[in-house]
């Protein structure tokens, strides 16, 4: 795969450039690797002015990382030495790169390094590598919308506010993990936990009460909009607008498994999200609660009838649903960073996957899903990478159309 | 003292102002399709964003003359109102809803992509192409002017002035449409539409009808948003502002004729006056950097609006001016 990557705006987080925030000075730095090579040391850069006078000329140490320290703000070019790359790692482009360092800011420097494991005849197919990247995406979105799903079938509710429990996850892991210290395996547990306390805040404090008072679909949905507004745009003034990675798992390398290749972490979330999938599948069909949440669904006043504590029902889905909402948070934040709004832009997605497997069906809701984060994902193969979500949503107006019962749903709940 | 009775100065301009009277056209079309007719219309600023960047790539791209990008933009509007209107609107109310949300953010990101850039000019957006439209004015637009101790340039006043124009037009055309034969149907479609299948009238085209028209509408809005600001950026079209006009039309009364202005008059007061208000207890250091920067004050007012939308929906949900009775809010 191309990399060269070295990100800007990280500074404070990466250990090892830590010490360099401590001067307000001017600076650019880099780093340069790839997947293949790894970090590549000894590689001279040189940093000039405009002008054409030299600034400084470093090599990279071990890790790839190299930082000249400037003279103040302005334009500088950074030329990187190609003639010492490593064999089979190419520059993606020019040597040089211009760049413009605003007063006291560390700017990071992308240079673009291709290894060769792109176009090369062995190694990744590009299709296989994109259909299991929207497998894993799939997954996600699935664990997501589980909650989504059985929250409409057991209440009616159109939850529009489900993504902001997404968002929660993973930001009270990245407190938790990058604030706290703790490590990520503990802090993502935590966040579930985090996120059922505020799935069950939301049925006891606000739907529960709603319920009661005869509130109706259309008011309900309405006020699930103004919630989704109120949370989101809070956690931009908590969180900020900045997007973070966690402490934990940065920077991997993806390792090699012949037609594909995937990070481990990658992988670890996937099979951490099939393993969470497949023990909800079997509470839902072996436990007491998992009948008597498909029986809430299906027919909620016979389940009343027959025993069943249909508040109490309600407020375990709510809990399950925010746990695994938050979950599937944090292993999207792991592949794509916390931000404040990825729930809400995960959110049409979770929409989509569950409109295909039939709204108010789990099982339904796990098949949609994995099929629009494959088909979002394997879109990329012909339209560019920045409109894939627009292909989730074409994809749901085209089912509305052709079978807008979904998948598994039936013909009577759409009306 | 004096910061309050300015920082009430700005609100009043900006209740009067052109986005007042944007956020006003859009939420007469939301009245037409969800107050009146029953329909969840959560796209209404993809319209807008179609009326918009109608007029600034028919003119600034195309070099087409400032009236053929104003039809051009209805047209589009009427376009996508069909496009979506034909697989929902036999549906339940949640899909038209789901659809309409899920276009509108879609069609932001594809006018913001790269590959839409040599139309659409990408994030960065299109401008110059309000000259035309500024060269109508009757008044010289190159002087500031002054109305009840508000300071105006001219070419604002002109788009507020065209704007609030639109707005009393789309009132008299709702008012006129209501109290007609066409009214009384889609009220009953809102009210009970099996009964009025059951009278032999055709549902599904008076829902289309209405869609299209509250469509059209949102178009207009957005033509005077994107004149107001003299640019068309994609993320000016922000999901978030469909949401603002339904708090407008919610707060005003829905199902009635003056209830979206008077709400967006009011709203838009309100936003800019905790704006202006929340800047100044900064800056003076009554609120401390720390709790609240000058930064996240952007981000108060969609908080504030999500808590009225709650708030209104629980215990007021017909609004100042509206009728409990009339409000749809418990249909399927």
């Amino acid at each position: 795969m191309l990399v060269g990557l070295f990100v800007a705006g990280l500074t404070a987080l990466v250990p090892g450039a830590a010490h360099a925030a401590e001067d307000a000075g001017e600076r650019i730095f880099g780093t340069l690797q790839t997947s293949v090579s790894g970090p590549i040391e000894g590689i001279s850069v040189e940093v000039a002015e405009m002008s054409g006078a030299e600034v400084d000329t470093v090599e990279t140490d071990e890790q790839g990382r190299w930082s000249v320290d400037l003279p103040g703000p302005g334009q500088y070019t950074v030329t990187v030495d190609a003639g010492d790359l490593p064999e089979g790692v190419t520059l993606n482009g020019e040597p040089s790169r211009t760049v413009t360092v605003d007063e006291g800011r560390q700017q990071g420097v992308i240079i673009g390094l291709n290894d060769g494991s792109r176009n090369s005849g062995g190694g990744s197919i590009r299709w296989v590598e994109l259909l299991v990247s929207g497998l894993r995406f799939g997954l996600l979105i699935a664990m997501a919308a589980i909650g989504l799903s059985l929250i409409f079938g057991t209440t009616g509710l159109v939850n529009f506010a489900h993504g902001e429990l997404v968002t929660i996850g993973a930001i009270a892991a990245w407190f938790i993990n990058v604030g706290a210290g703790v490590p990520l395996i503990p802090a993502a547990i935590l966040a579930m936990v985090v996120g059922a306390g505020i799935g069950a805040l939301n049925e006891v404090a606000l739907w529960r009460p709603l319920r009661r008072r005869g509130t109706g679909l259309v008011a309900a949905l309405v006020i699930s909009i103004g919630l989704s507004l109120l949370l989101r745009y809070l956690y931009q003034v908590f969180y900020g607008g900045r997007s973070n990675a966690f402490a934990d798992y940065r920077g991997q390398r993806s390792v090699d498994y012949g037609a594909f290749s995937m990070t481990n972490k990658d992988l670890t979330s996937m099979v951490v999200a099939l393993v969470v999938l497949v023990l909800v599948a079997l509470m839902l069909q072996r436990t007491t609660m998992g009948k008597a949440m498909r029986a809430v669904s299906d027919n909620r006043d016979l389940a009343a009838s027959s025993g069943i504590d249909v508040n109490r029902v309600i407020l375990v889905v709510w809990m399950v649903g925010g746990a695994l909402a938050a979950l599937g948070g944090v292993l999207l934040g792991l592949s794509d960073e916390v931000q404040w709004d990825m729930g809400f832009r995960l959110l049409l997605l979770m929409f989509a996957g569950v409109t295909l497997g039939g709204l108010g069906t789990a099982y339904g809701a796990l098949i949609g899903s994995i099929v629009v984060g494959v088909f979002v994902q394997m879109s990329t193969l012909v339209i560019p990478n920045d409109m894939k979500y627009v292909g989730g949503l074409l994809l749901l107006i085209v089912i509305l159309i052709v079978r807008p019962q979904g998948i598994l749903g039936s013909r009577a709940r759409i009306g | 003292m004096a910061e309050l009775i300015d920082a009430l100065a700005v609100a009043l301009k900006a209740g009067l102002g052109f986005q007042a009277a944007f956020f006003a056209l859009l939420a007469i079309g939301l009245n037409i399709q969800f107050g009146y007719t029953g329909l969840l219309n959560f796209g209404q600023i993809a319209f807008a964003m179609l009326g918009g960047y109608g007029i600034a790539i028919s003119v600034s791209q195309w070099g087409l003359p400032f009236w053929v990008g104003v039809v051009i933009g209805i047209a589009a509007a009427v376009v996508l109102a069909l496009l979506l209107g034909i697989p929902t609107l036999r549906l339940r109310a949640d899909y038209l809803a789901i659809a309409t949300i899920a276009a509108a953010e879609g069609l932001r990101l594809t006018f913001r992509s790269v590959s839409a850039t040599p139309i659409t000019a990408g994030t960065r957006g299109l401008s110059g192409f309000s000259d035309p439209f500024v060269e109508l004015a009757p008044w010289d637009t190159a002087q500031r002017y002054s109305i009840l101790g508000t300071r105006w340039s001219g070419a604002d006043l002109w788009v507020t002035f065209v704007g609030w124009v639109l707005v009393a037009l789309a009132c008299l055309l709702v008012w006129l449409l209501v109290r007609s034969p066409w009214g009384r149907v889609v009220k009953s479609i809102r009210e009970d539409e099996d009964a009025v299948r059951a009278l032999g009238k055709n549902v599904y085209v008076y829902k289309m009808q209405a869609l299209v028209l509250g469509g059209v509408l949102g178009a207009l809005g957005g033509m005077v948003y994107a004149l107001g600001t003299a640019s068309a950026t994609p993320d000016q079209y922000q999901n978030a502002n469909t949401f603002l006009a339904y708090a407008a039309l919610i707060l005003g009364g829905a199902a009635r004729v003056l209830g979206p202005v008077i709400g967006a008059m009011i709203l838009y007061f309100i936003i800019q006056f905790a704006d202006t208000g929340l800047r100044t207890l900064i800056s003076n250091g009554i609120i401390p950097e720390n709790v609240l920067s000058a930064t996240d004050v952007a981000q108060i007012r969609f908080v504030l609006i999500g808590l009225g939308l709650i708030l209104l929906l629980i215990f007021r949900p017909q609004g100042i001016f509206g009728d409990r009775r009339e409000v749809m809010l418990d249909a399927r």
